[in-house]
């Protein structure tokens, strides 16, 4: 069974008639021109965004028949932009149990460091003085906090060198393959999409075009893929 | 004062439009409006608060109490602030912080109960309070833009709307309470509160006009902060939805 399913899921003028599915334990990357409703499609499995029409499935049942709080703590999402509070390093990887009132605890976020291949003398350091690559490990370190069954990642290495974007992708590989976690990864990346993807969905202007094994992307058909694909190189 | 006196102090109006004219500033149609309609307001007000005060009727110091709720709320609300809802918590914010600063200060006996009392102090309260909750919402507004992708962040580890808006929200309170603060630190120093000034021109005594003056000014400090908080914390829970979705703003709701 999918972990998680798209059924007809339509939402504005943004998304239209959404069908399909992930598997569990894998990297799924959703690819597609800026503007296609990625993002929104990412924010739906969360329920950050709810569907004006269809529904969103998590084990075969309705995201919203679940606790949304809990929910969100089995998905968890890594912003583009790395978005981080005032304060330490600490501080921040602190927030999502902050939020529900409990203490991450020292030895623990240096644990989650220790993941992402920090040492744990970052706890103190201030996040306005550290680089943009450590802020993508650190953002990411944080999505593990609640031991998430999906991980949502939104263009996690937009910003960052190629050789960082090189170190996060092997990152995110090793992780989700030592904690058996599910990836769904958006990057308008199509060489990006190629090294890390297990599965990939096509979308384009709201709609999704095609969906499945990766290989696809270099086989399909479909013309407006093909021309997406050429135009990247 | 004489009206033969108050028609002199019309060359101070003359002044600034002599300039004007003189340097073609392009003023003077405002001069003129402002200086007409200040003149027919106030002597307004001055009439009803004569009748006010003679009549010494409660019902009639409630209605003023009520005018000035309705026009300071006016005020705020015609700002268009994109919280739904946000008339009636201005209103209801107007009406608590008056009735709490009116109960401690006639509960406590701190002033007398006389319309002469309660309806300028009541303007003050009232007036600061619509000061205040205007500020306030301006910088929320600045928060909110500044802050989106935290509050998103929050919502996405599952936390509650309220942990999710607490730092922009605290942040907005804070800074809308700052100029009070300060105003209070340097008061005196520089110039003398205009109330103040004018218990002392009206042949007050300086000791008992500062004594005023420092009612006033604590006065005042509780209702910016009441004012912030109140209207802050009524607010947020408008820019949420039930499924712990952030709305946001929206510009055309009142
Ligand atoms: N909050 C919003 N309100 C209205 N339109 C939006 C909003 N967010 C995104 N959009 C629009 O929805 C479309 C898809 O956006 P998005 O999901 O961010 O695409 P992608 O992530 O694929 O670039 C875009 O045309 C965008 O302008
Ligand atoms: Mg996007």
């Amino acid at each position: 069974m999918p972990i998680i399913e798209f059924k007809n899921v339509s939402h504005n003028d943004i998304l239209h008639n959404i069908t399909g599915s992930f598997r569990e334990s894998r990297i799924t990357t959703f690819v597609g021109p800026s503007g296609a409703g990625k993002s929104t499609c990412l924010k739906m499995i969360n329920g950050l965004l709810s569907p004006d029409a269809g529904e969103v499935l998590y084990r075969g049942k309705d995201i919203f028949d679940y606790d949304i709080s809990g929910l969100r703590k089995t998905v968890s999402m890594a912003f583009q932009s790395s978005p981080m509070i005032h304060g330490t390093v600490y501080d921040n990887l602190n927030l999502p149990c902050e939020v529900h009132g409990e203490v991450l605890g020292e030895a623990r976020a240096a644990e989650l460091l220790d993941m992402v291949e920090l040492d744990a003398s970052f706890l103190t350091r201030p996040v306005r003085e550290i680089s943009g690559g450590e802020r993508s490990r650190i953002s990411l370190a944080r999505t593990f906090v609640h031991r998430p069954e999906v991980l949502l990642l939104d263009e996690i290495t937009s910003s960052l060198d190629y050789v960082l974007v090189r170190d996060i992708e092997r990152l995110v590989m090793r992780l989700q393959s030592e904690q058996d976690v599910t990836v769904i990864w958006i990057t308008h990346d199509l060489e990006q999409a190629r090294r890390v993807s297990h599965d990939m969905w096509f979308l384009r202007k709201g709609e999704l075009i095609e969906y499945g094994p990766a290989e696809f992307i270099d086989r399909t058909e479909n013309p407006e893929i093909r021309s997406f694909v050429k135009g990247e190189h | 004062m004489s009206f033969l006196q108050l028609g002199l102090s019309l060359i101070f109006v003359a002044i600034p439009l002599g300039l004007t004219l003189f340097l073609k500033l392009g003023l003077e149609k405002d001069i003129i409006i402002a200086t007409v309609r200040s003149v027919i307001q106030l002597l307004i007000i001055g009439y009803i608060l004569t009748f006010v005060f003679e009549s010494d009727s409660v019902i009639f110091i409630i209605l003023m109490i009520l005018l000035m709720i309705a026009a300071a709320s006016q005020n705020v609300v015609k700002k268009g602030t994109g919280i739904p809802g946000i008339t009636a918590i201005i209103i209801f914010t107007l009406f608590v912080v008056e009735a709490v600063s009116m109960g401690i200060l006639l509960g406590f006996s701190i002033i007398p109960a006389e319309p002469e009392q309660i309806i300028p102090i009541s303007g003050m309260v009232i007036g600061n309070c619509m000061v205040l909750s205007l500020l306030f919402l301006n910088k929320f507004k600045d928060e909110l833009v500044a802050g989106e992708e935290v509050i998103e962040l929050i919502l996405s580890f599952g936390g509650a709307p309220e942990a999710a808006i607490s730092r922009s929200l605290k942040s907005s309170i804070r800074t809308s309470m700052i100029p009070t603060v300060e105003a209070m630190k340097t008061m005196g120093l520089v110039q003398l509160p205009g109330m103040m000034s004018g218990l002392i021109i009206g042949g007050a005594d300086p000791l008992e006009a500062v004594m005023y003056q420092l009612l006033i000014l604590f006065l005042i400090l509780t209702t910016a902060a009441l004012s912030s908080v109140m209207v802050g914390y009524m607010s947020y829970p408008k820019l949420f939805n039930q499924r712990l979705q952030y709305i946001g703003l929206r510009p055309s709701e009142k």
